[in-house]
């Protein structure tokens, strides 16, 4: 099974080897036709409708603003239905430093998104700490406050790199298993049990 | 007059015949209203993700984008996939919130623009109901959502909510008042309140043609107001989102947050598609009197093209105006009406009682 | 300088002085408030724009210098305080005669943990109140177990300490509330989509209307002062990129002036007018993103997808000579970083060519509009005397009628030799605020114009020793970004780290006056205010 999006040939992408270990993952656990049938169909409406959370809090998220202009318009994905609300958005695009002031802000934010939600570290800052690492009030990455699923390395990244980014949850999410079975949503439990709001 | 072929009515007929034909009377009215209420669901299913794809595209091409394209062809699922997506969102339950309100809000809010789609003039014949007080039903049912709206606002149990739904009642209230003295111009110059003989009485010349200065002067109006009605820019207060984050539905999510998302473009729907009855005649096609040929030519066109082609250049208008204009502030806002519309809408139905009286007005046809 | 020196030494015969780039004044703590006082009123000082303070830690004393300007002579003074207690420091505040002072001193507080008397409001600025300790201390333990990164919600107090001198000269401390009991107090941040990044206010409102507003920051602050100070000079340039992206130019230019007038660096005139095409640039640019996102706050979104996209001819062009699309790196010590590209002239003249163009579209579709008038006009007024008092500068400062255009006051590098025209409006309303920015996009593309056939040939870098050791001593600079006066402070012990590294944001004052202006109007006015003034939240968080 080749996962791909927007039409992009398979051979393309650049990490296909994980994306395979995933569906190896999933074909393990076996499925039933119907089922996965139905799953199919969720998948390509989920995978085709990524709404973001309006969230920035660095450079990255202009870099972002410019995401959504006509240069290089996310609209044509039908990624454009930024949401100002967390219940209404499906994934966040860390865009920026994520400091020690505002990781309950963040993780209350990802709490309040809906399921199923995902996250984009987007940066050097959201990844690691970026060049701030070595901050006093600076969390070193996002890694151990919320769950990720993509990670877009740049200071700030450009916007092709972020719309590959994006393409790349989309395909995640093309291999994930909505009714029954093992998927995904268990490693999410697993870590949210893991870091707990203290 | 208008083609035949193209006249609803003859299938519907058939159809009633047919059942009555082999079932008993309570039973055709059960499987008809049956029939009529799933047409209904399909019908403002489809007509809703039209709309949000209709609208993507059209701001796109204001803002010199290109909108959705890679869904489907031109991207036309994507509005289908974004459906499935809110679908199967997860719908949370909020603390400290009155569960039954919280959940009861966005069914209103759907009923309400439901409901009025019960009496838009499809096309000939294509009509759910058709009764002597259809605008006044109309305007009725429509003022139904903005309870659902001050539900949703106050049982939230959030600041930016509960603003949200003041904004939102004291726009309704005040906005409701222009556009039921628009339509009450507008009906006084058709002599009528059924949506059919309103029809009717544009077959020879539009209202906004035939009904003079008044007639212009409503639709602005009208078009001002319904805009406001439908809280969308530049009086989407209730929602505003870079002031409120969401506005009155700000902790709605999934399915519940969808039938908001919906009824704005369903709401907005009917909205032009009462201007399109009450001033662009219906689904009467466009008629020039004493241009024969022309008027033949344009009667092949289906009514239900016409009723629907019309509707969505109205609210082409409506979309052209949420993304060019900035929002008003809550105070301009009432300024607007009850300083400035209201005393002009009170001045044009007394005109249009004048034109009417001394018969200014071009050709309407009589029906009764 | 010599007058003002006896004046002051008259009148204060405890003052001691020093001659550097400008006249320093020493005073004891007791006498500050007084000689302030003496520097704000007497027509003949007016020194009525506090530009900022620096906190400072010398290991054996601490204290603060205030840098001060006059607005009517354009003549500059600096005034030093210190104390030797490192237990609990206390200093008079100077909040009641400058307002932003409150600001100032509160974020040296936080810092430096030195207490203002006074000051109406000693709660910190950027950290949470139960941080452990005082980050720009030079003995504060960096142990990131004493402040380890929690989930938890942050301890929130409603209330705030103040310390006031009493009549024997006793500091007692006084509890204050910031809102009163029946307050319905709306948060507004840190997400939120009209903070333009994450700024929390929390608003009092009545209804629709605005009682008060309290000003949280320190979401976005990344202590950039302190990290500087554990790197080499030329390692401590990048992080200018990331404070007001938008201005990263200028912030580069304004830092590398700073180092080469203490390191005696010659600058090549080449590389003198690529700075300065670079900084209109990229001012340009960033004036573009403010009409759009501005216009987008107020619910006009299709403005903002024309404005950026001359913003985004400008960063192709930038991405041609630097080689990036924001955080460009560019400006050194001593020069740029690569020469200009060969397309660059061809692609500038292109830009000013659609330019006037563009502006004149952007009019059309929004400024004249009844709507915009009606909500920008009249629409948080800012006076000349309060945007001096709060010292808000750069467009925003000038829309109030007060000329306080760096490169026309303490011009630096060759502005001098450039023909331009301050915007200066007097309204002081929103309304200002945006045409003042579409003005500077004007003069910013006639100062390109005159740059751009005459860029010289040469070197585009200064030779400079590969480590770079600044003399002892402190250095101030001041430049224009696209926002206001940035300030850089350095002080230097002799290494190749600086000692001190201090950067003063246009944007912290910007955020602090929001309380000022927006009292008694409405909701949707907060918006149209916080957009007008354009503050950049990780520029005044650094």
């Amino acid at each position: 099974m080749e996962v791909t999006t927007k039409s992009m040939p398979y051979e393309a992408w650049k990490d296909n080897e994980y994306i395979e270990k995933l569906i190896n993952e999933l074909k393990e656990n076996g499925t039933n036709v119907i089922v996965g049938s139905f799953d199919k169909l969720i998948n390509w409406g989920r995978s085709n409708s990524i709404w973001p959370l309006t969230f920035a809090t660095s450079c990255c998220g202009i870099e972002f603003v410019s995401l959504g202009a006509a240069r290089f318009d996310m609209a044509r994905f039908g990624w454009e239905v930024a949401r100002a609300s967390p219940r209404q958005a499906d994934f966040m695009m860390v865009a920026g430093t994520i400091v020690n002031r505002m990781v309950p802000v963040f993780r209350r934010l990802y709490d309040q998104l809906a399921e199923p939600k995902y996250v984009i570290a987007c940066g050097g800052c959201a990844i690691s700490g970026g060049p701030f690492r070595k901050s006093y009030h600076v969390a070193k990455g996002i890694g151990d406050i919320v769950p990720v699923d993509v990670f877009v390395p740049g200071c700030p990244p450009r916007p092709e790199a972020m719309i590959y980014g994006i393409m790349q949850l989309s395909r995640k999410m093309k291999v994930e298993r909505f009714f029954g079975g093992v998927n995904r949503q268990e490693s999410k439990r697993r870590f949210l049990l893991e870091h707990p709001i203290d | 007059m208008y083609l035949s072929i193209f006249n609803f009515s003859v299938v519907t007929e058939w159809l009633h015949n047919l059942l009555a034909s082999f079932m008993a009377p309570w039973l055709v009215t059960t499987v008809e209203c049956v029939l009529v209420g799933v047409g209904l669901l399909l019908a403002y299913a489809l007509l809703a993700l039209f709309y949000i794809y209709y609208e993507r595209k059209l701001c796109a091409f204001i803002q010199c984008r290109l909108g959705p394209n890679r869904v489907g062809p031109m991207g036309v699922l994507q509005s289908f996939a974004d459906m499935f997506k809110i679908l199967i969102k997860e719908l949370i339950s909020l603390r400290h919130t009155d569960k039954f309100l919280f959940a009861l809000a966005p069914y209103l809010v759907i009923i309400a623009s439901m409901l009025s789609f019960a009496v838009l003039p499809w096309g000939k014949g294509l009509q759910i109901i058709d009764f002597n007080i259809g605008i006044f039903f109309l305007i009725a049912v429509s003022s139904i959502g903005v309870l659902g709206i001050l539900l949703a606002g106050w049982s939230s149990n959030n600041k930016f909510t509960l603003i949200g739904a003041m904004r939102s009642g004291a726009q309704m209230v005040s906005y409701e008042l222009s556009i039921g003295l628009s339509v009450l111009t507008m009906v006084a110059y058709a002599g009528t309140m059924s949506v059919t003989e309103i029809c009717e009485a544009q077959s020879e010349c539009w209202f906004i043609f035939s009904g003079h200065i008044p007639a212009l002067i409503a639709l602005v109006i009208y078009l001002i107001a319904g805009t406001a009605e439908t809280n969308r820019g530049p009086f989407d207060l209730p929602e505003a989102e870079s002031e409120l984050t969401a506005g009155y539905h700000t902790e709605y999510s999934g399915i519940h947050f969808g039938f908001y998302y919906l009824a704005e473009y369903l709401n907005l729907f009917v909205v032009s598609g009462v201007a399109t009855l009450l001033f662009f005649g219906g689904w009467m096609p466009l008629h020039v009197p004493g241009w024969e040929g022309f008027n033949d030519i344009m009667d092949y066109i289906p009514s239900i093209v016409w009723f629907l082609g019309k509707t969505f250049v109205v609210s082409a208008i409506i979309i052209w105006f949420k993304w060019t204009f900035p929002r008003l502030r809550i105070d301009q806002l009432l300024t607007l009406e009850w300083k400035y519309l209201l005393p002009i809408n009170l001045f044009n139905l007394v005109l249009m009682v004048l034109v009417i009286i001394y018969g200014f007005h071009g050709p309407v046809v009589q029906v009764n | 300088m010599a007058t003002l020196k006896d004046k002051i030494a008259q009148l204060f015969p405890e003052a001691t002085f020093a001659e550097g780039e400008m006249l320093e004044i020493n005073i004891p703590d007791a006498q500050l408030h007084s000689l302030a006082q003496t520097l704000h009123d007497d027509p003949e000082l007016a020194f009525d724009f506090l530009v900022t303070i620096v906190g400072m830690d010398w290991k054996d004393k601490m204290g603060c210098i205030y840098y001060l300007t006059s607005t009517t002579h354009n003549t500059n003074i600096a005034v030093k305080v210190t104390t030797d207690d490192r237990e609990k420091p206390m200093l008079h505040s100077v909040s009641d005669i400058w307002r932003i002072a409150e600001f100032f001193e509160r974020e040296v507080y936080d810092f430096f943990g030195i207490i203002f008397i006074g000051n109406k409001d000693m709660r910190r600025l950027f950290l949470s109140i139960d941080w452990n300790g005082y980050p720009l201390r030079k003995d504060y333990d960096t142990n990131p177990e004493l402040n380890p990164v929690s989930t938890e919600s942050e301890r929130q107090s409603d209330g705030t300490d103040m310390y006031i001198e009493n009549a024997e000269g006793k500091v007692e401390k006084k509890h204050r509330n910031i809102f009163e009991k029946e307050d319905f107090v709306v948060n507004i941040g840190p997400q939120h989509p009209a903070t333009h990044g994450v700024l929390r206010f929390r608003t009092a409102v009545d209804g629709e209307t605005i009682k008060k507003i309290d000003v949280y920051m320190g979401y976005i602050h990344r202590g950039v002062e302190k990290l500087c100070e554990d790197l080499q000079y030329p390692q401590t340039l990048h992080f200018m990129d990331r404070l007001d992206y938008f201005s990263a130019h200028n912030y580069h230019h304004g830092l590398c002036l700073c180092i080469e007038k203490a390191a005696g660096i010659e600058v090549p005139a080449r590389a003198q007018y690529i700075r300065v095409i670079m900084d209109e640039l990229s001012r340009i640019a960033s004036h573009c993103l403010f009409l759009g996102t501005f216009c987008m706050d107020l619910g006009a979104t299709t403005m903002l997808f024309y404005t950026l996209r001359v913003r985004e001819q400008i960063l192709d062009i930038m991405d041609k000579t630097c080689g990036a699309r924001m955080t460009f790196n560019y400006d050194v010590i001593g020069g740029v970083m690569a020469d200009l590209d060969p397309d660059f002239v061809k692609d500038v003249k292109e830009l000013l060519a659609v330019l006037p163009k563009n502006l004149k579209e952007y009019d059309t579709l929004f400024t004249g509009n009844v709507i915009t008038k009606g909500r920008m006009e009249g629409v948080g007024v800012l006076s000349r005397e309060d945007a001096i008092n709060w010292a808000v500068t750069g467009p925003s400062g000038r829309a109030s009628g007060w000329a306080c255009d760096v490169r026309k006051t303490h011009p630096y590098s060759i502005y001098s030799q450039i023909d331009f025209e301050e915007a200066v409006a007097t309204e002081g309303d929103s309304m200002a605020r945006f045409k003042c920015r579409i003005k500077e996009i004007e003069e910013s593309a006639r100062i390109i114009e005159q740059l751009i056939d005459k860029i010289p040939e040469g070197d585009i870098c200064a030779k400079v020793p590969k480590v770079l050791k600044l003399p002892v001593g402190h250095w101030w600079q001041l430049v224009e970004g696209c926002r206001g006066a940035f300030g850089v402070y350095i002080e230097s012990d002799g290494s190749t780290k600086p000692y001190r590294l201090k950067i003063a944001p246009p944007c912290l004052p910007l955020a602090a006056v929001v309380d000022h202006i927006t009292t008694g109007n409405k909701i949707a006015d907060l918006i149209t205010i916080g957009g007008s003034l354009d503050y950049i939240v990780p520029d005044m968080d650094r």
